[in-house]
Parts: C-alpha cells; structure tokens; sequence
C-alpha cells in the first residue's frame, strides 16, 4: 500500500476542506474565546467574514454530494477550550497589568511638545538640544565606543567556556544527574536574574573604577544567558549521533566533543554573535555606574546639561549599534 | 565471540523486552536477526554491545563478563562490536573521513581525541575503509550531503574503523531503496567472508534474509522462536513468527489480503483540485515484512 496517494475531489469536496481549514485557523474558538481575542485584537473580524462567505458558497454546492462530518473531535475540542482559557488568562493579566503603570494617552499627548525642546532646544537658547549635535570632541567620542565595543567582545568571549561546561550540566540529555540539572538551572536563573549594572557596582568596589569591572559583569551576566540558550541547543540533538560515539566505544566526554558539539555548534556560534550584540548595548549602560566605555561620558554629559554634546554621543552608538549588529549578523548567516 | 546466558531485559517503565535468552554469535557467521515490531531485536543489539545491561542473566564476550563489569572495561570491550545504525547515525556537519575516525575515539586519550589530533595510521585507516567501501571519492564531502546508500556506506566504514570482531547492524536497509539496500547488504556479505567479522543483521526484508544470511534468529515477544538455517525458514516458519503460532493459516492470510482499516487525513491545497490523503494502516504495517501476500515479487526489494 502506498503510503501517499494523491486523487482529484470535487469543488466542494476542496471547500469544505478549506472551510475546516479556516474554521480552525480563525474560528476554532468557542463564542467566549473569540470575544476575548476580539477584545486583544481587531484582526479576527476579516475571518470571521470570510469563513461566512464560504460556508453560503459551501452550502450551494453541497446539493450534489453527500454530507461529511466536520464536526471536530472531543480531544480538539478539549484543545480549543484550554486555548481558550490561556487568551482569556493573557486578556486577564494585561489588564492586571494595566493598573498601576498610570498608561494615559492624554498625558503623552500634552507632553510631547515638552520633550520637543529637550530635542531642538527652545529659540531663546539655540543649541541647547540634542539636535544639532556637537561633534567637537569626536576623537575622545570614537575612542571610548571602540573602548565600549571592546568591553563588549571580551565580556562575551569570557563567558563562552564557564556557559558551555553549565549548559552540558543544565541539559536534561548530558546532564550527570536530575539533582545536578534541577541546581545549575537554578544558578543559571540567579546569574541572569541580577541586573548588570548591580553586578558592575560590585565589580567597581572590588577592582575599581575602569573597563575592567565593566568586562566582569558581561562575563557574567552573559553567562548566565548563554548557558541556558546553549543548554536549549543540546536538548534538541539528535541522540542517534551521540549513540553512534558510544557504541563505538567512545567516552562520556568523546560523546560530547564529537557526538554533541559538532551538532550545536552553529547554535553556539550564532547565540555568542547576539549576546554580543546586546554587550554592545548593555556595556554603554554600564558606564553610568563608571565601569568605564562611553556611557560614562553620556552620563557626564547629561548631569551637566551638555545636550549637543549627548546628542553626539548618542548618534556614534546608533551608528556603532547598527554597524555592529550589520556586520554580526552578516556573520550569523553563514554558519549553518 | 559472544554468548548470552538466561538474558533477560525490562526496561524502566516495565516493558519485558527480552526473556531468558541462551544464544551464542560469533564463527564468523552471517545471521540474520527477524521478528515483528517490538519483538525486542533492538534491545538485544543493545545488550550484545553493552549499550544497555540486562536486568537478569550474564553476557560473555569472548571471556568477559560484561553484564557485572566497570563502565569503563565494558567501553573498552565494545570497541570489539562495530555498529551500523538504520538512521546511519553520522554527524552531520562533519566529513565522512572524520565520521570515520570516530571509529577509532575508543583507541585515543580523551585530550587527543579533543584536538582531533587522530595519528596518522588511524587516518590512513580509516581512508582505506572509505576505500573499501567505495567512498574515497567523498571522504572531504560532509556527510550531510551524502545520499542515504552513501551515508550507510560510511557508517560500515566507521564500524571497520574499529577493526571489530562483529558488526551489529540495526535494520541497515530499511531507509534505503532497493540498489543502496543490495550494495549495504552486498559490502556486508563480503565483509564478513572476507575479514571473517562475524554479522549480525536485524531484517525486516525476508528475501533479503534468505539471499544472504546462514543463520536466521527469530524473536518474538522477547523470545527465540527460531534459530536455524536459512534454508529452513519456509513460509509456514515465517507466517508463525509475525502473526503468531496460534494464528491459523486462514486469518493469517486473510489480514494480509483483506483491505485494512485504513486512517486517513486530507490536506486540502487552496487553489487546486488534488487532496493529499496521508494514510496510516491500523495494523502497523504499511509494506508487506513477511513477502507473503500472493501480489507482491519475491525480489521485488531489491
Ligand atoms: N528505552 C525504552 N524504554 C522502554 N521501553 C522500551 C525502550 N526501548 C524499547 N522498548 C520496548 O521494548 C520492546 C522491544 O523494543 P525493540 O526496540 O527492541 O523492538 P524491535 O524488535 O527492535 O522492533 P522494531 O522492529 O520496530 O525496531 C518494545 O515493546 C518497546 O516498546
Ligand atoms: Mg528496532
């Protein structure tokens, strides 16, 4: 018997097909879930109209050919009610959320004209915004976002080895032991859970003020975060490979570097690329609390009023964010 | 070379896979290990290398008990078992000569082997299995871009690799069409008169058994329900090892003429008139594992 096989229907046939297609796709809530996702969003209303549309054209044509049964089975049914419940739970805590975060269209509305002068300045002081910006002192500028980017490279190069020997530990298919894997994840959670520029103070009060502390809090931080995306890689390997190693008489560590890593490896690759993308990023925040690099500056910038000059430091990193994520990501393609 | 005494295997969640097996491979055979689906042939390649140790009995290979033995002296005994897989099981993203050098990790330090520092004697082995089995042209080429037969091709090169006293091949035809499945099985026939590797074959192909194996073992439920020549697995023998001794001759042929319960889900494609059904059958088999059925060609695997 032939495991495909592929015969002509009829137009109903295809329609009634299609309409189970979009019935599940766009319908396949029950009343009160579709309300709760109109009430998430408008998008559902054009499917609603054209599942209508098929089902007169259905029926028209369903004259000539027996009926089917398209009604769903109790286990998708039980599908769509908890798919159901989990909306609702989303609409619920967005509007949880709401509360509190004083979100007030007629404020921002107001305002805008405020931030305007912050950006332009006002027209009895010229050049007192952001724009223009004031490039006078470009080479110190440069020097420190190369020094930023610096910070960011060594801050993601120290964290590959320590996220790596973690994830083997915080996989659920090399991990030694469920005890071993229940506690690296935890740690995992820890390092990522404390934001970096707390990690830096620390590091400031321990080596000082510079890009050093800097470095160190990347390193960690970017630890933590690169352990749990390698670990997620590892748990998608395909375990045959890693059989393979063992059966020909291979080690626990051999079935690592030759069955497991090979496979990751374009993972690892690509998820060091990003995390240093975002170095780039974080390590201009950490500047603020001195761990040196060009945030430093801004924050100089800013508490003495010096907007023009603010306004360039902060369009070199939009141009530096932007190369730099360009040129990583041009990378990234080509690992596969 | 290897002995199974009062094996039996129950795996973790309770299923009895294999049950007080007494069987002995080695002299250099080719058999040919059959039985329907979930009869337990995979597991008993498991506790033949080790991969897995049997809940009860002992399994001696050549004079090492490996079922009470270290972890470590059991790795180093199972160097002496190649094995071929049926999804071939190569890295992917490596080249089929380092797929091949795998084979001989069992023989480095852990540190070398981490450096890929393979010595030069191991690469010009492992280059003349690729000759041996006609992939020299390819040894540079990653293994993903390999077609099936070539990649299968490569994996019997790996288990050479290990200069073994018995290659185990788990179902190694059943991913590929019928000439890739004759070269495996052909390369496999040589290798075992020529070398005098002694092979071991998991089929699910009955012609294929028949045209190339010695000995036939069949299990069923965990249990040997044959051991004997070739020659002697007629089509009675056979009819009682997938369907059951206590199916009659009748039932048995009348599920495999009958049209089965069939499960069907159509795919609609927007736009065209053609509906793909993707069908499973009930009874869990979609080709025919014992040639019986009267439309088929005997040789028509090939
Ligand atoms: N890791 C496992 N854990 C639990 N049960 C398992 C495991 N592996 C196999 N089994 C069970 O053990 C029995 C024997 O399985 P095995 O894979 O050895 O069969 P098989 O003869 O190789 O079948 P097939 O021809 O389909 O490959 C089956 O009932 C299977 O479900
Ligand atoms: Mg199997």
């Amino acid at each position: 018997m032939k495991p495909f096989e592929i015969h002509r229907i009829t137009r109903a046939q295809q329609l009634d097909a299609y309409c189970e297609l979009l019935g599940q796709k766009f319908f396949g809530h029950t009343v009160l879930g579709n309300a709760a996702l109109l009430g998430v969003s408008g998008l559902m209303l054009p499917g609603a109209f054209q599942k209508e549309k098929f089902r007169i054209i259905f029926k028209e044509s369903m004259t000539s050919i027996q009926t089917v049964n398209i009604e769903a089975p109790a286990k998708v049914k039980r599908q769509r009610l908890l798919s159901t419940f989990m909306w609702l739970g989303i609409a619920a805590l967005m509007v949880w959320a709401f509360f509190g975060t004083e979100i007030s269209l007629a404020k921002l509305l107001q305002g805008v004209g405020e931030s305007w002068k912050l950006l332009f300045g006002t027209s009895d002081k010229p050049n007192s915004g952001f724009i223009p910006p004031n490039f006078s002192r470009f080479p110190e500028y440069l020097e420190q976002i190369l020094l930023t980017v610096k910070m960011a490279m060594w801050g993601t190069a120290l964290a590959i080895v320590p996220a790596i020997g973690l994830s083997i530990l915080g996989a659920k298919n090399t991990s030694p032991h469920p005890v071993v894997y229940f506690i690296t994840r935890r740690v995992l959670d820890l390092l990522r859970a404390v934001p970096e520029f707390v990690l830096a103070l620390v590091f400031v009060v321990a080596v000082g003020l510079g890009p050093f502390p800097g470095i160190l809090a990347l390193a960690v931080y970017t630890t933590g975060i690169l352990a749990k995306l390698f670990s997620e890689g590892i748990e998608t390997v395909d375990a045959g490979q890693i059989e393979a190693v063992r059966a020909a008489g291979g080690n626990a560590f051999q079935a690592f570097t030759h069955g497991v890593f090979p496979q990751v490896l374009p993972h690892v690759a690509s998820m060091t690329l990003y995390r240093f993308e975002s170095n780039v990023r974080a390590a201009q925040v950490l500047g603020l609390v001195g761990a040196g690099g060009i945030g430093f500056f801004l924050n100089e910038a800013l508490r003495g009023f010096d907007f023009p000059a603010a306004g360039a430091i902060i369009s070199l990193i939009i141009v530096s964010v932007f190369f730099v994520d360009f040129l990583s990501s041009k990378i990234r393609e080509r690992l596969t | 070379m290897i002995r199974l005494e009062q094996v039996s295997h129950q795996y973790a969640n309770g299923t009895l896979a294999l049950q007080n097996l007494n069987l002995e491979f080695g002299g250099q055979h080719f058999t040919a290990l059959i039985g329907p689906s979930g009869a337990g042939k995979s597991t008993l390649m498991r506790v033949l290398n080790g991969l897995v140790r049997p809940s009860n009995g002992k399994v001696w290979l050549e004079n090492t008990e490996i079922t009470k033995a270290s972890d470590a002296v059991v790795r180093l005994e199972r160097r002496k078992i190649g094995m071929v897989f049926q999804q071939f099981n190569l890295i992917r993203r490596l080249t089929a000569l380092e797929n091949v050098l795998i084979g001989r990790l069992g023989f480095m330090g852990t540190l070398r082997s981490s450096f890929k520092a393979y010595s030069r004697a191991d690469r010009e082995l492992a280059m003349r299995m690729l000759e041996r089995v006609g992939m020299a042209d390819q040894a540079w080429q990653r293994a993903d871009t390999l077609s099936g037969g070539q990649q299968q091709r490569v994996g019997i090169a790996r288990a050479l690799a290990q200069q073994p006293k018995l290659i185990l091949a788990d179902e190694p035809i059943s991913a590929l069409d019928p000439k890739s499945s004759e070269q495996v099985m052909e390369l496999l026939l040589e290798i075992q008169q020529q070398d005098s590797i002694a092979v071991l074959v998991n089929l699910h192909h009955l012609d294929a058994v028949r045209d190339y194996a010695k000995r036939v073992v069949g299990l069923r439920a965990g249990q040997v329900v044959f051991d004997g020549r070739a020659d002697q697995l007629d089509d009675d023998a056979a009819r009682a090892l997938y369907y059951g001794e206590n199916d009659t001759a009748e039932t048995a042929s009348d599920a495999l003429n009958l049209e089965r319960p069939v499960v069907s889900m159509p795919i609609s494609v927007p736009g065209s008139s053609a509906v793909i059904t993707n069908q499973f059958t009930i009874n869990s088999y979609t080709h025919d594992p014992a040639g019986l059925s009267n439309s088929r060609s005997k040789k028509e695997w090939k």
